[in-house]
């Protein structure tokens, strides 16, 4: 699938470049910058919009160790405005210039039978990170701002036949908010690849220390790799952005952020405390060498609201998840 | 929040959110789309507007949130307008607030998945005039809180109505600054329950048929630990023997059924003029928090507090813990109305009520070492004057309210 993109996007950057006289392929910098646009193509992202080829300054990324949203393949870019540059300091979140955007899109099928279903936009202005979803027609031609969200019926690659939910803006939010603000989660140095950072230094579009990349384990090795890292890394992506200090979850005092190492902070041992039925009869998040006894896991490898974990974003199991988790907690000696 | 900018063809059903700056009513109406024009409506709302919802059932698909300051979402009243989450698909929560100066009003929320109405880190809000019902009565299913309000300064609850939570109907938590008053909560394993706030005064409700009626506590391990000044007062708490049908792992299905008024932990906790009458296990019962814990902040026993003023109906008839059984055949009776676990700290009971200490005295010793003694209260024959724990929140939300 990876590679089948990056094919059609080769073969779209050639098309580009070809028709790039004839076509401006610059992105409407005015729209990025302010207003809602009602539809996606006004900022002209992309310069093929049904097969994700981006427009110049778009550049493609991905992550080591990705968020599960019901299997969905995720298209991810970063819009840099000509002359401006990402900040790099250490393992942590790119600084972004305003101006900037982050797009992704989620989609369903291989090959053929690809469907775009959304695009989530992160916007940089002056006033801060503004988060809006549009919702992909079925000509698949166009998206068009979902400010409510929205539900579509479609199939997992796991083979299962769900109602998928769009975010509201608000929901964007919920997991983009930190301290009432709204961050970007996803681009943080440690997760994505040494390669990929170093590149963007070479061609201009990042400066700072970029010596942070490759932190996070590649989630392709998730059958086999060592369990901690990879469930240390699924938790941050999965679920850190609300389980930490000032984000959605932290009354929960539950932290899951990769650099967390106080063993009560992360689950073990640790007592629910506004789980209601989501708590399954358990005593602790995490008992160790008991993941059937662990909240942390019952709630993940639920899929019904009230129980499930993640709250949003999840109306299926993700069982490689579930699975690198039960790992991680089967390894732990009993206390 | 600004208001941003919209194209005026943006959106057929938000026509009216354009231009203008003033406060705006915008009205909602239930029927075809209402859950999208609610939410919407929500998100489109500016500081200041009211977002009036109109009488009749809104078929909810989705969790719906508010995330803009100085807002009031107001409906035709708890019985006329019902947000219905019964076929809840997604989110925790029927309704998320995550704004300051919100106000809620006259609406009913029923069978969310789970919570029924949430805010976080949202100041000044007040909830009032509300149903939360999980409508088919006490089950292990129903989702765990009613009215939610968490990391929140100054917090009004007033004159609402909850039912069947499965944890608490009215849970504070991690708060500052609080007034629980004339609400009705019947038949959720909590009826009130303040949980790491401070600050908090519980008045002028009703409790009953719950499985403990009002609870003050204080666990470790939070972001907020030290809970206390906590004032309950003038409420009627009746009759509540519901059993505990909290799922298990939960704090609050620790809670005897038939439990009154039940302090855990916290500081000053003043229980002044109630009605307390017709709980199997105790009217009042108080408790250290017994369970291991590694938070240094933490005080696991009630310290410092005063029950005084308060009615007394029968209590102790059916007590519902370790051991309780044997012990009313001992006593040969019902049990007295307040009982405590041996392990408070400056205890001050001024009324003419016998007291059972179960006589623990270390937060580690298990009910089975209970070693049961019963005192009369040492009642000064003229009352020191008590330090007053009435909250005082700020003019302008009880003005909102006018």
């Amino acid at each position: 699938m990876r590679q089948a993109t990056l094919l059609a996007l080769s073969f779209g950057l050639l098309m580009a470049s070809i028709a790039g006289a004839r076509t401006p392929a610059s992105v409407n910098d005015a729209a990025v910058i302010d207003g809602m646009a009602r539809h996606l193509s006004e900022y002209r992202f992309f310069v093929l919009p049904q097969t994700q080829v981006p427009a110049r300054g778009v550049h493609p990324y991905t992550l080591n160790t990705p968020l599960w949203s019901d299997g969905a393949d995720k298209l991810r870019f970063i819009y840099l405005p000509e002359g401006t540059q990402l900040a790099a300091d250490g393992q942590g979140l790119l600084q972004f210039p305003v101006g900037a955007a982050i797009i992704k899109t989620f989609a369903f099928g291989e090959g053929a039978d690809r469907r775009l279903i959304e695009t989530r936009v992160l916007l940089h202005r002056a006033d801060g990170w503004t988060a809006l979803p549009y919702r992909w027609n079925a000509e698949q031609t166009e998206a068009t701002l979902a400010l409510a969200g929205g539900r579509i019926d479609l199939v997992t690659p796991a083979g299962e036949a769900i109602s998928y939910a769009i975010p509201n803006k608000n929901q964007c939010k919920s997991c983009h908010g930190k301290d009432g603000e709204v961050i970007p989660i996803g681009p943080k140095a440690r997760n994505l690849s040494a390669e990929w950072l170093d590149d963007m230094g070479r061609k201009g579009w990042l400066a700072g220390d970029t010596s942070g990349g490759d932190r996070l384990p590649d989630w392709r090795t998730h059958a086999s790799g060592p369990a901690t890292p990879l469930a240390r890394a699924y938790l941050d992506v999965n679920c850190a952005h609300c389980h930490q200090p000032g984000g959605g979850a932290s009354n929960s005092g539950l932290d899951l952020r990769w650099e967390q190492s106080d063993a009560q902070a992360i689950g073990i041992m640790k007592r629910p405390v506004a789980a209601g039925r989501g708590a399954g009869g358990y005593d602790f998040s995490v008992l160790p060498g008991q993941p059937d006894k662990s909240i942390l896991l019952y709630r993940m490898n639920s899929a019904e609201p009230g129980v499930a974990m993640p709250e949003l974003g999840k109306a299926s199991v993700d069982r490689e998840g579930g699975a690198v988790v039960r790992r991680w907690i089967l390894e732990m000696t009993p206390k | 929040m600004k208001r941003l900018a919209l194209a005026a063809a943006l959106l057929a059903t938000t026509q009216g959110f354009g231009a203008p700056l003033a406060a705006e009513t915008h009205k909602v109406a239930p029927g075809e789309g209402a859950a999208t024009r609610l939410q919407e409506a929500l998100i489109l709302a500016a500081p200041g507007d009211v977002i009036e919802l109109g009488a009749g059932r809104f078929v909810m698909t989705d969790g719906l949130s508010l995330d803009v300051d100085n807002v009031t979402v107001r409906g035709a009243g708890m019985d006329e307008t019902v947000l219905d989450f019964t076929n809840q698909q997604g989110a925790g929560e029927g309704l998320l607030v995550t704004s300051d100066n919100v106000t809620l009003r006259d609406f009913a929320v029923e069978n969310a998945k789970g919570d029924g109405i949430k805010s976080k880190g949202a100041d000044q809000i007040i909830y009032h005039g509300l149903r939360v019902e999980w409508t088919g009565g006490p089950k292990a299913s129903n989702g765990a809180y009613g009215i939610y309000p968490v990391e929140s300064t100054n917090v009004l609850v007033q004159e609402n109505y909850v039912r069947g939570a499965s944890d608490a109907g009215i849970y504070v938590g991690q708060s500052e600054n609080i007034i629980v008053r004339r609400n009705r909560v019947v038949e959720n394993v909590a009826g009130i329950e303040i949980e790491n706030s401070n600050h908090a005064e519980v008045t002028e409700n009703l409790a009953t048929q719950n499985t403990g009626g009002i609870l003050v506590f204080d666990l470790p391990g939070l972001p907020k630990v030290g809970g206390g000044s906590v004032l309950i007062s003038r409420n009627a708490v009746i009759d509540n023997n519901t059993d505990n049908f909290a799922p298990e792992g939960n704090i609050v299905a620790s809670v005897p059924a038939g439990t009154g008024v039940m302090v855990m932990a916290n500081r000053q906790v003043h229980i002044r003029d109630n009605a307390l009458v017709n709980n199997g296990t105790a009217n009042v019962l108080l408790t250290a928090y017994s369970q291991d814990f590694s938070d240094e902040r933490y005080e696991p026993r009630p310290v410092d507090i005063l029950i005084s003023g308060n009615i007394y109906g029968r209590a102790g008839f059916a007590p519902d813990f370790p051991g309780g059984g044997d012990l009313k055949s001992a006593f040969g009776g019902d049990l007295p109305a307040i009982i405590t676990d041996g392990r408070h700290q400056e205890l001050k009971v001024w009324d003419l009520q016998p007291i059972l200490s179960l006589g623990l005295t270390d937060v580690k010793q298990a009910f089975d070492q209970a070693n049961p003694a019963v005192t009369v209260p040492d009642i000064p024959q003229i009352l020191p004057p008590v330090a007053s724990l009435s909250v005082k929140l700020p003019q302008e939300m009880e003005a909102r309210l006018k």
